[in-house]
């Protein structure tokens, strides 16, 4: 198969380059952060300055030394979750996609009972019972939990794919079934598991987020949930205190804004139609405004009143 | 009619789902929950609720799994969900019911404009692509990326305040009786302004999304096409054909998100300490209320298969090909 690259455009450009940025951080936050982020200091709840770049706590923690290094865990839980889902995902969605009958049946009611019964109090239930739940305990459970529309995605998509010409022929010519999952099927079905890979992870790092906010997860390690769930605590609202929950919710805006960016790349892959249109209004000779549109012929004709630009 | 009978089967799978989940969950509570509770109540508790609590968490050892189990979803079919341990003597039915409206009119309003908005919105999007309208995809991107909690909190910074009209928590001042008199609905409304516009803000986004790309999808298809070919007018063959066939999706979608809907608008509530479900919930973990727990992830559930039952009606109302017979 021959690989076609494109440049990416420019929204997906920026979305890899936050990513890269977030992952780097992820790395070498521990490295870089000038304070030790618990660490206590007598300069209480500063605002930002170029001593404390992003202010201080009721304690005089280090914000930006929190920021850096809380980083590591939003991006592992969100990646070590995301795998896990997208690995359930794959299983499930393929497998009950290429099966027919019941068993393809059973296999994504499954699914569809877990995409309808809510995720996060159900997430919050479990990691809850979970004695010291640590990072990997609270990644096992968005994964075990979060792999559903994945799977459903996958699975309409295999059903599509069965029925192609290729699939038949390699069927007719007695290729084995996991020769024909494996090179035929899997390869088409990229996209979207590179599509659900981001969503999960998306939706991992906002549910462990929201678990440090309300105080479920264990206090063992900083993330951006854990300083907006002292800032909760402080009320660093009703003094004032901007600098301390600012900084967390713009890098999880940022962090989900870089995903989704990039899944919409993969969404135009998937579906060229997608593609913004770039400009589709040209002017005529005589001022007057025509949109392209597809499937129409836009005739650019000088004259006043007939079949201009539709 | 086998459309919908298909989905009445899928939803009592679901509810059954659910039920047996909240079978196992306190079975996976280290310790003994209940105990501690008499003890710290010494002999407040009278015997018939013992013995409701014991079949809830499952302390009865000489029963099987299964003899509990069934005696567990006969205490359900008697709508007894224990009692809960924190505002103790009342049951957990009752609490949920006093927490039950707050949250279905806050949630339910919000998400139904939230999709109402976002659709339309999308179908602009999507039938002007090219303009000026797909400037508005990063912003609404960027706006749905923001935690549903953190953009309640910068609300609460913003507008509210000593000298605020506006109210930063609770359903309606601690001094009304809650009633359906002017005064009070007039008070619970504006104390519920900035809950909604958050909820609305951060979720209108995903619907503009998933509408403005069914809408390109279906615009290239051939009937719409033949629609403009055969003269009629733009905006007719906007709302009559493309978008009457790309709003499928977004509703057979409605009900599935609502799952993951739900999550971010219990923080929400609890932002803004607004008197529901979600703020109960979260309460509920922090003071080990297990029974309370439980009622509550009952009831969202059954309240998130109600709301999909409702998308099925309105999908079986716009696309013909469900009622056919066979």
């Amino acid at each position: 198969m021959k690989f076609h690259f494109r440049l990416p455009g420019v929204k997906v450009m920026v979305g890899l380059v936050l990513l890269a940025v977030f992952t780097f951080l992820a790395f070498f936050g521990s490295a870089l952060a000038p304070y030790d982020p618990s660490a206590r200091s007598n300069d209480i709840l500063q605002s930002p300055s170029a001593k404390h770049w992003f202010g201080t706590t009721h304690i005089g923690q280090d914000i930006f030394s929190q920021i850096l290094v809380g980083t590591r865990s939003v991006m592992f839980v969100g990646f070590f979750a995301g795998i896990l889902a997208t690995v359930i995902a794959v299983v499930i969605g393929v497998t009950s996609g290429y099966l027919s009958g019941w068993a393809g049946e059973a296999v994504s009611t499954v699914s569809n009972v877990f995409i309808v019964i809510p995720a996060l109090p159900l997430i919050v239930i479990v990691t809850n019972v979970i004695p010291n739940s640590g990072d990997w305990a609270i990644a096992m459970v968005i994964g075990c939990t979060g792999w559903a529309w994945g799977a459903r995605l996958l699975r309409a998509q295999t059903l599509s794919l069965r029925q192609r010409d290729f699939v038949q022929a390699a069927r007719a010519n007695g290729e084995s079934t996991w020769r024909i999952v494996g090179v035929e099927i899997l390869p088409n079905l990229t996209a979207i598991i590179a599509s659900s890979f981001i969503g999960t992870v998306m939706f991992a790092v906002m549910t462990e987020i929201a678990l440090a906010f309300v105080g479920v997860s264990g206090i063992s390690q900083w993330n951006w949930g854990e300083v907006l769930f002292w800032a909760q605590g402080q009320q660093a609202l009703a003094i004032g205190a901007w600098w301390w929950f600012v900084p967390a919710g713009l890098c999880i805006a940022l962090l989900g804004t870089s995903l989704a960016l990039i899944n919409f790349g993969i969404d135009e892959i998937v579906n060229p139609r997608l593609r913004g249109a770039g400009r589709t209004t040209v002017r005529t000779a005589d001022g007057r405004k025509a949109r392209m549109r597809f499937g129409f012929t836009p005739v650019l004709t000088p004259s006043a009143d007939e079949g201009g630009g539709r | 009619m086998k459309y919908f009978a298909g989905r009445v089967g899928f939803y009592l799978l679901t509810l059954w789902a659910a039920i047996t989940i909240n079978f196992f969950i306190p079975r996976l509570i280290p310790g003994n929950p209940v105990d501690s509770l008499i003890a710290q109540r010494r002999g407040e508790i009278d015997s018939n609720a013992i013995k409701s609590l014991d079949i809830l968490f499952g302390l009865d050892k000489h029963q099987s799994l299964l003899s509990q189990y069934w005696s567990y979803l006969g205490q359900l079919a008697h709508g007894d969900l224990g009692i809960s341990f924190q505002n103790f003597p009342e049951p957990v039915t009752s609490v949920l019911g006093s927490a039950l409206p707050w949250t279905l009119g806050l949630i339910g309003t919000t998400t139904i404009l939230a999709f109402l908005i976002g659709t339309l919105l999308g179908v602009f999007a999507g039938w002007k692509r090219g303009t000026w309208v797909d400037g508005l995809l990063p912003v609404t991107t960027f706006l749905s990326s923001i935690p549903y909690f953190w953009l309640g909190l910068i609300a609460v910074t913003l507008f509210t305040g000593v000298d605020s009209w506006l109210p930063s928590s609770g359903g309606y001042d601690p001094g009304l009786v809650p009633g359906w008199d002017l005064g009070f609905i007039g008070n619970a409304l504006r104390h519920s302004i900035l809950p909604a516009a958050t909820i609305i803000i951060s979720s209108v986004g995903g619907w503009l999304l998933a509408m403005r790309n069914m809408m390109v999808t279906v615009s290239a298809e051939d009937y719409i096409t033949v629609a403009h070919a055969k003269g009629l007018s733009d905006r007719r063959v906007m709302t009559k054909y493309a978008a009457r066939n790309a709003l499928l999706p977004s509703v057979s979608g409605f009900g599935m998100a609502l799952g993951l809907v739900v999550g971010g608008t219990f923080l929400v509530e609890y932002v803004f300490s607004y008197p529901g479900v979600g703020l109960q919930l979260l309460n509920a973990i922090s003071g080990h209320d297990y029974p309370l727990i439980q009622g509550v992830f009952l009831t969202v559930t059954v309240a998130v298969l109600a709301a999909n039952f409702l998308a099925d009606l309105a999908y079986m109302a716009l696309d013909p090909r469900t009622r056919k017979e066979g």
